[in-house]
């Protein structure tokens, strides 16, 4: 996995973190991710993330299952194993609705939390690891990537004039172990250090 | 940021709500002319049928509008302050329509013609086993005392909503004042939600629509109703709201408080399907002579061009249309779809009044349609009208800042 360089700095408070991200993101910073105890409204409008692709993907899962129900049921009920209800005709959609509505909340509902887990790099055996263990607790994390042009000590002031506390350089491993590779692996490979 | 208190009603759109209005008249006159006059009672039935399609849609859709306030107010909700008085102006609507349609109702109870209402008609009562059954709840007291109770209590309850909605606009509340106007708005809107789930989720359907095929019933009946009203009445709010917007009124409503009222009406369009499939599948399941003739007609017969029509409007467009984030946000797409919305519902209407007693054929339904026009243009007239004489922004309400600083 690749080694990427990061800065990172904390913020106590939303009004100081909104100007921050706003500044870094003026002055050409890549930001990584700001991780926060709980969810912070318009954060992500502020970091410029773009819409997740989650909701596309649940309507796709959920037209998978609309069409597994009535392609499996029409299959049974009308080719395979034709069954009397009643005197209705073998091809009755009206009473397959249920099912048909059931299957597509299923599917969509199941794939959407895998993919979900996905996206987040959530499973059992996948280590998570933390630029800051206060971000589970009471303060605001943000993480600036280096890219080849970043100068460390600017950044690192940069950030401290911005309101930002325990500002440090970590390294990090990135990706995991369903294909989020990145190309430029070799980059930092030898100057792995601990996370604190 | 300067804020424009007062909507001015304009020249243009006066003339417009009048010309409206013109057009439904001239069609009561034609309809009247055409088929009112005959002696034939089937014929005049078409004419009164007309009226009662419409009366009853166009006033359960402004008194939608009074129960969404009500909802949001028993939910604590803040979101919808800032537009909050666009949905009063539509609920002011009710007093005159509901008067309008309380009087065509009595005629057509009281009036001798028994060919939309035949449980009216005492004598045949009598041999009907069913009929005479249920003459404790169809009959013409019970039937008159409801519906005028029914539209004076939501016509009062509504003005005293909107009353202390008004009464603190010159006022700005302390957190104590505030705490005590939320309790009272609290109470009011609890006190109006029980006479509207007594009345519109439960009763009214019943006597005013589902009476006209009075052999049959159906206990979803007037919750399927309520869904049609509510999506039509939010699709309302927002053409009212996009229409302020275009004109540089509702300077803090933005496109988050359209985001979500396209939330409600995508919602609420499914709620509407998910109810009328419900109630049509037992009884397609059953297969029950007696309860297959309501269906029988409508999604097989002559007016099933009108089913499937209804079926793509009320359920397919809003469904894959507005599922979109970007479509409910975008004003082109969200005020197309209202006026879809809108028209679809009033076709429901239009299904659950004719087929009833139009049997032979489908009626000439552009003369319907002319009769909606105006019942339209009087919603124009009267919104614009209670939107001009009080502020367009509740300034005092506890919640405002809430809804200011709304997004999804």
């Amino acid at each position: 996995m690749a080694v990427k360089k990061f800065i990172t700095g904390n913020f106590y408070d939303e009004a100081v973190l909104f100007p921050a991200v706003k500044k870094v993101r003026r002055a050409g910073y890549k930001i990584h991710d700001v991780f926060t105890p709980f969810p912070i409204h318009g954060l992500d409008t502020a970091m410029g993330l773009r819409d997740t692709s989650l909701h596309t993907a649940g309507f796709i899962y959920g037209i998978t299952g609309t069409a597994t129900a009535v392609g499996f049921i029409t299959w049974a009920l009308t080719i395979d194993w034709q069954l009397n209800f009643g005197g209705k005709p073998f091809f009755s959609l009206p009473a397959w609705i249920p099912i048909t509505f059931e299957l597509t909340v299923l599917f969509a509902a199941v794939g959407m939390v895998l993919t979900f887990c996905y996206l987040c790099q959530l499973a059992p055996f996948v280590k998570k690891d933390h630029f800051n263990l206060r971000s589970t607790d009471d303060t605001f994390v943000m993480a600036l990537e280096c890219t080849d042009t970043t100068n460390e000590g600017e950044a690192i002031g940069f950030l401290q004039s911005l309101g930002a506390v325990e500002v440090g350089v970590q390294y990090k491993e990135t990706g995991w172990w369903l294909g989020r590779y990145d190309r430029d692996r070799k980059r930092f490979e030898k100057k792995i250090e601990p996370a604190h | 940021m300067v804020i424009r208190e007062k909507f001015i009603v304009t020249k243009r759109f006066n003339s417009i709500a009048v010309t409206l209005m013109v057009i439904g008249l001239l069609a009561i006159v034609g309809l009247y002319a055409t088929q009112g006059a005959k002696s034939d009672p089937h014929a005049q039935a078409r004419f009164w049928g007309s009226l009662l399609q419409n009366s009853v849609y166009f006033l359960l859709v402004v008194n939608a509008a009074m129960f969404f306030i009500c909802a949001t107010t028993l939910a604590w909700g803040g979101w919808q302050i800032s537009f909050r008085r666009v949905s009063e102006a539509v609920s002011a609507c009710v007093p005159v329509i509901g008067t309008i349609c309380g009087v065509i109702l009595l005629l057509i109870c009281f009036g001798g013609n028994h060919e939309i209402y035949h449980w009216t008609d005492t004598e045949h009562v009598q041999h009907d086993r069913i009929l005479s059954f249920k003459s404790g709840f169809l009959n013409k007291n019970f039937f008159a005392v409801m519906t005028v109770l029914t539209i004076v209590a939501w016509s009062l309850l509504g003005r005293k909503m909107r009353k202390l909605s008004q009464s603190i606009d010159d006022k700005p509340l302390t957190v104590e004042e505030g705490k005590k106007y939320m309790w009272n708005n609290t109470v009011w809107a609890a006190l109006y939600i029980i006479v509207f789930s007594l009345t519109v989720m439960s009763s009214i359907p019943w006597l005013w629509l589902m009476s006209i095929d009075a052999h049959w019933y159906s206990t979803m009946y007037s919750w399927y109703t309520f869904a049609s009203t509510f999506v039509a009445g939010i699709a309302l709010i927002t053409l009212f709201v996009v229409f302020l917007k275009n004109n540089n009124y509702l300077e803090l409503t933005n496109e988050e408080h359209l985001h979500d009222l396209g939330k409600f009406m995508f919602a609420f369009s499914i709620f509407w399907t998910y109810l009328w499939f419900s109630q049509f599948m037992l009884i397609w399941y059953a297969n029950i002579p007696e309860e297959t003739t309501y269906f029988k007609p409508r999604a097989q017969g002559m007016y099933s061009g009108i089913f499937w029509l209804m079926f793509i409007i009320n359920f397919l467009a809003p469904l894959l249309i507005l599922m979109r984030r970007g479509s409910k946000r975008n004003y082109t797409t969200i005020t197309f779809m209202s006026l879809l919305i809108i028209f679809g519902h009033w076709l429901d209407f239009f299904q659950m009044v004719f087929p009833g007693h139009q049997k032979e054929h489908v009626p000439m339904i552009l003369w319907d349609f002319g009769v909606a026009l105006g019942f339209v243009g009087l919603i124009m007239f009267l919104t614009g009208r209670a939107l001009s004489k009080v502020p367009l922004l509740a300034k005092n309400h506890p919640f405002i800042k809430e809804s200011v600083i709304h997004h999804t």
